[in-house]
This record gives C-alpha cells, structure tokens and sequence, in this order.
C-alpha cells in the first residue's frame, strides 16, 4: 500500500523586491525558497499512517528543478525512504493543471493507492493541483480536510472537511483518493538530526516528463492559463507612523483615545 | 460558445450570499460585452432558490435536481458538465469557496476549459477575457488570460464584487441532472465550539496577534496589553492551530467575523484572504508589521513597520 504526496518548494519575497524585467515573475534576486507549510502536514498525515500500519510506503515527489531536492531530503528527514523528482527546463513556470497531469502519471507509474496533496500552495495559492490530480486520474478527492480515519486497504476513508465560519462537515470518501490536506490536521514532527544525515543517502529517482509518457504537446495543452503579466498592487492608504518605537506607540494611543472618544 | 453560466452555492438550505456576487461580476462582463447570463441551481429542490437568484441582468434561471441535499463532488461535477454541454457558456463563474475548491478544477480539467481561481477583477480585452488574481501572500498580482479556450472557469473571491439587490425578470427552464453514483457521503456536521469564554463576533475593540508573536510564551504579553488598552484578544490562523489561544479567538474565514469591531490592531499578521476575509470590513485597521510589503497595509488605515514586540511594550505606557 503506497501513499504518493506531492510537495511543493514555494517561493517568499524578499522585503523589498522588484520584478523581473520581462514583467513575468519576480526577480530571482529577490525570491528564498522553502517548503509549502501545507506540505508538512500531509506529510505527517501519511507517516502517521505509515507507523501505525505494517506493509505502508510514504513517496513524497515534487514536481521542481534541481533546488527543489531540497523539500524532498527534507520530508525524507521525517520518513520514508526514497523521492521521485519531475524536471524538464520546459515546465519552468508549469501551472497547477500541468503539474497535477505529471503528478496523476507519476500516481499511475508508482501503484499508488492515495494521493495526499496540500490544500493551498503559499506562494500562487491556486487551491487547484490536487483537485487536478484527482480529476486526471479519476478518483474520488475531497478538499480541506482537518481530521483523516483510514485502514490502508479499506473500500473507504472517513474524513472531516472543513467549511467556512468553523463548520465541519463529516464524510466518507471511497478509496483510492486524493486528499487535500489542511493545517491543523496534525502537529507536524521535526527531523532530527540523525534523520537530516540519513536522508543525505536516500535514492531521489529523477524523471521528465517523457519518462512519464507525457508529451511537450499534452503538456502545453494543459495549461488551464496563460500568465500576461504580473504588477505590484496599488497601495492602500495606510498612513504610515514614524518616529521611534515610543513615538510610534504614542501617536497610535492617542488615535486609538481619539477614536474611541469619538465613537 | 457564448454566454455567461453562474453556478449557485448553497448549504442547509440557505442561498450563499456570495452567489449575488458572482452575478453581479456576470452582470458587469454583459455591460460591455452583450451575451446572456444563466444561473444553474443544483439542488434536491431546485424551487427554494429561483426566486433569490432572479436578480436585474440574469437571463435565464435553470433549475437541475439532484438527488442530495448536501454537496458531492462526483455529482456536483458531471452536473455543471452536463449544463455546460446544454447551454455551451464561454465563462462559468463559481464563488472561490471550500466547496468549489472541492471541484471547481475537476470541472475544467475533464471538460478541456480554461480556469482561474481566486479571481477578484474580470474584464475583457478586445475579445480575450482577462482574469486578476494574487501571488506571493498577495504582494504581486497576475494578469491571466486563457488563449485557445472555448470556455473558462473562473472561481470569484468573495467580498469584492457587490451583490445585486434589484430583482430581475428571468425566463426559468430546467436541465436533467445526469445519472453519478456519488463516491463521497455525508455523514454530518460538526458545529463549531461556542464554549470559548468570549464571543469575538461581538467585540468592539479587538487586538489580534499572528505568527510574529512567536511562541506561546509570548502571548501572555499581548493579553495583558489588550487587557490594559480594553481590547478583546484574538489571533490569526497558526496561533489557535498551535493551541496558544483558543480556537474561539481566531479570525477569518475558518474562524470568525468580526461583524461589531470598531478598531482592530493586527500584530505580525500577514494578512492573508483567509484572515482578512474575517476583519477587512472593520472600519478603523491599524497594522504592526515588520515587513513594509506586508499585504494587510494594503487594507490598514494606520501602519506601523516595526517590531510589534517592541510597539507593545511602549504601548504599555499608555494605558
Ligand atoms: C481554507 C483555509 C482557511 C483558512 N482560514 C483562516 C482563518 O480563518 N484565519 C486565519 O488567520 N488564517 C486562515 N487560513 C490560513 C492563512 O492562509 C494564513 O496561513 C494565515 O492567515 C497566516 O497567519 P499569519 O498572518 O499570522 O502568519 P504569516 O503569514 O506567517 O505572517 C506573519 C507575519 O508576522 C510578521 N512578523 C514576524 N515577526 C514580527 C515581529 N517581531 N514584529 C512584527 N511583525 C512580525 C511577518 O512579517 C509576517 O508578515 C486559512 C487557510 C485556508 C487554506
Ligand atoms: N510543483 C509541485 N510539485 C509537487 N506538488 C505540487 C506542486 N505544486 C503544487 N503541488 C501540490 O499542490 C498543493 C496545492 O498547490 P496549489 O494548487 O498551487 O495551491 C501543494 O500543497 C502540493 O501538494
């Protein structure tokens, strides 16, 4: 039994950056990496799944270039014994749908009986790529899910999705699925150490998308859009407070006396 | 293909508000651009809604009864396929809710359709169909545009467009939900916890903290200058998923709305949708960030960049 989750490497802007002079993207000058939070969690998800289950494989994969290694090792930090990374130059800037038509083959590829992805990307934030997956492969999905039962092997799993204004709504969803998993579920673990060294030795497979059997042609006609530009927003009208720490604090006491004088 | 398609949202038998929203963005594409406007009901009863969609600029109202009260994926999905394939729409506009992110996607990868989520600005640009939406924690936005596509999904986010209140004068037809076996089921729901020890939603005052604060030690701190200033203590998203404060506290669209806030302070919060989807209303923000393209400058009306533990040990000498 194989749970194959997809992990994102997400992009954070510096605090003070500037576009890219093809007004496409950030520049890179200005952009650190790190992993999706929302990764973390469906992580967790399955290696708690793994250790509470004999015969259960953890495959965490993503769909990045070479420095994108990084969040596997990391999840292999945690548990699991080997990665499959997707690369090819080509998907530089891929979408949600393209990526999710790699992750569905990798999916098909490994045998894999559930896909736990995250619910939202911290970067582009689509809230699409897992649904995607699902859609790609068929299966069954269910979106935002804080609380997961499931045997490994059972016809279904019982989950918890969760609604707007702290609503839960408890379901079933027939297996094999894809879940998209939401922070809170569980308390994500630290890599120790120990486990840091060990990952360093883990096999990453690395494969393009031809080794997958998905053609540059599928692949461009997934694209569920075209990018025109990107554009700092216009700013609010934020009065900004200057001044020291205790001028800041003074001024903002009496706006705040002021105001409630006033109300 | 032609025509705008909005899908209507509903749960326990209340209309989503955000439904009038997103006719509202149909509405305003049909100014410039002149095309019919239908809105599909997908219910057990169809019936209970016409009569609240059946807003000034729609068109048509098509009724689809599903055999479920509840939202399925599997059915929701062949269903809006099914009323596409009848009515052949060049835009399907969704509400950006837990629901549609549930399929809204599934929806335009098997129907071969363009598709945006999170959508908060439309328009047309000669005849391509421009979509807005944020990245990078909404410090940059994106122009998108969907070349090639016969139609387009787009899911609206909420709060931005406003709703219609004129009613209209739509011609009502009906479209036969295919035959899905659902592979989800419901089993019920799960209220959220009253027992929390204040109710936010009433709070006129409120000093919120997020993930700047650091640790859990350190939110003693922050109560006690709430406290002292009169405030109501509340947090953002991963202090009440960490445990530091109670789950009752927190903000936004998973938490709670702030409906009395008169003046809400926000320290080391990003300001998130989610988040300020539970307090951008609030007439008076100010805003402590260490980071000056913070997103929730964008909506403050007082901004300090700064150190929010340093702005609140100051404060202290001031109540
Ligand atoms: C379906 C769904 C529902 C959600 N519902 C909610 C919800 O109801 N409420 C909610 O809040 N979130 C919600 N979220 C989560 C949301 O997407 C964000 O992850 C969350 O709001 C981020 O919280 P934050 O701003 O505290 O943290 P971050 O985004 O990490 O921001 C921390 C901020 O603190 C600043 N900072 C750090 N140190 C300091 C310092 N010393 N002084 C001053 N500033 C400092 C940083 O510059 C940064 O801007 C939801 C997400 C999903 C997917
Ligand atoms: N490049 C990628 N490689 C692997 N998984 C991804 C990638 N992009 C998105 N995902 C998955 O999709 C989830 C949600 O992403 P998004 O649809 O961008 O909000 C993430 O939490 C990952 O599980």
């Amino acid at each position: 039994m194989k749970i194959l989750v997809p992990v994102k490497q997400v992009a954070v802007l510096d605090e003070d950056f500037e576009l890219r002079d093809d007004g496409l993207d950030a520049d890179p000058d200005f952009i650190d990496h790190e992993s999706n939070e929302w990764d973390d969690y469906s992580y967790e998800a399955a290696l708690q799944i793994m250790e509470a289950h004999g015969g259960v494989e953890v495959v965490p994969m993503t769909v990045g270039p070479e420095d994108a290694e990084e969040s596997l090792r990391r999840c292999l930090a945690k548990g699991g014994e080997r990665a499959i990374r997707v690369w090819d130059d080509a998907l530089t800037g891929a979408g949600p749908a393209t990526v999710a038509k790699l992750i569905a083959a990798v999916a098909r590829r490994e045998g894999a009986d559930m896909v736990f992805a995250g619910t939202l990307s911290a970067d582009h934030s689509y809230a699409m790529t897992g649904i995607c997956v699902a859609a790609e492969l068929g299966w069954p999905h269910v979106a935002v899910v804080t609380a997961l039962e499931y045997q490994p092997g059972a016809a279904t799993a019982t989950v918890h999705r969760e609604l707007e204004a702290g609503l839960v709504e408890k379901m079933t969803v027939e297996c094999p699925a894809v879940l998209t998993i939401q922070l809170g579920i569980n308390q994500p673990r630290y890599a120790s150490l120990r486990g840091v060294k060990q990952a360093k030795e883990k096999p990453v497979d690395e494969l393009s998308p031809a080794d997958l059997g998905v053609s540059g042609e599928e692949l461009a006609a997934s694209a569920s859009f075209r990018l025109r530009r990107m554009f700092k927003p216009a700013r609010g009208q934020a009065e900004l407070i200057e001044g020291t720490a205790a001028e800041q604090a003074a001024r903002l006491a009496s706006i705040i006396k002021e105001l409630r004088g006033a109300a | 293909m032609s025509g705008i398609l909005v899908i209507a949202e509903h749960r326990r038998g209340v209309l989503n508000p955000a439904t009038l929203e997103t006719i509202a963005a149909a509405a305003a594409l049909k100014q410039v651009k002149p095309q019919p406007v239908a809105v599909a009901i997908i219910a057990r009863n169809p019936d209970e809604f016409v009569g609240q969609v059946n807003a000034a600029g729609v068109d048509e109202i098509i009724k689809v009864a599903v055999p479920t009260d509840t939202f399925q994926s599997d059915v929701y999905e062949a269903t809006v396929a099914a009323v596409v394939a009848a009515r052949g729409p060049a835009v399907v506009l969704f509400a950006h809710t837990v629901d549609t992110w549930g399929y809204a996607a599934a929806v335009a990868v098997r129907g071969g359709f363009g598709c945006a989520t999170d959508v908060f600005a439309v328009r047309y640009e000669g005849d391509a169909l421009v979509a807005t939406r944020a990245g990078y924690k909404e410090k940059l936005h994106m122009d998108l545009d969907f070349p090639g596509r016969q139609t387009v999904v787009l899911t609206l986010r909420g709060n931005v467009f406003k709703p219609i209140e004129e009613p209209g004068s739509a011609a009502v037809s009906a479209v036969d939900a295919p035959a899905v076996a659902a592979r989800t089921a419901h089993l019920g729901y799960i209220e959220p916890d009253q027992t929390g020890d204040v109710d936010i939603a009433q709070a006129e005052y409120m000093l919120s903290v997020g993930r700047g604060v650091g640790e859990e030690d350190n939110i003693e701190q922050f109560k006690e200058l709430a406290d002292a200033l009169g405030f109501t203590l509340g947090c953002s998203r991963p202090v009440a998923d960490n445990g530091w404060l109670p789950k009752s506290r927190q903000v936004g669209q998973s938490g709670k709305t702030v409906v009395s806030c008169k003046i809400y302070v926000a320290m080391g919060i990003s300001g998130s949708v989610q988040h300020m989807a539970g307090m951008k209303h609030v007439p008076t923000i100010i805003a402590i960030n260490k980071d000056a393209e913070a997103s929730i400058f964008s909506i403050a009306r007082y901004g300090v960049v700064g150190d929010m533990f340093e702005i609140a040990k100051e404060l202290r000498n001031h109540c």
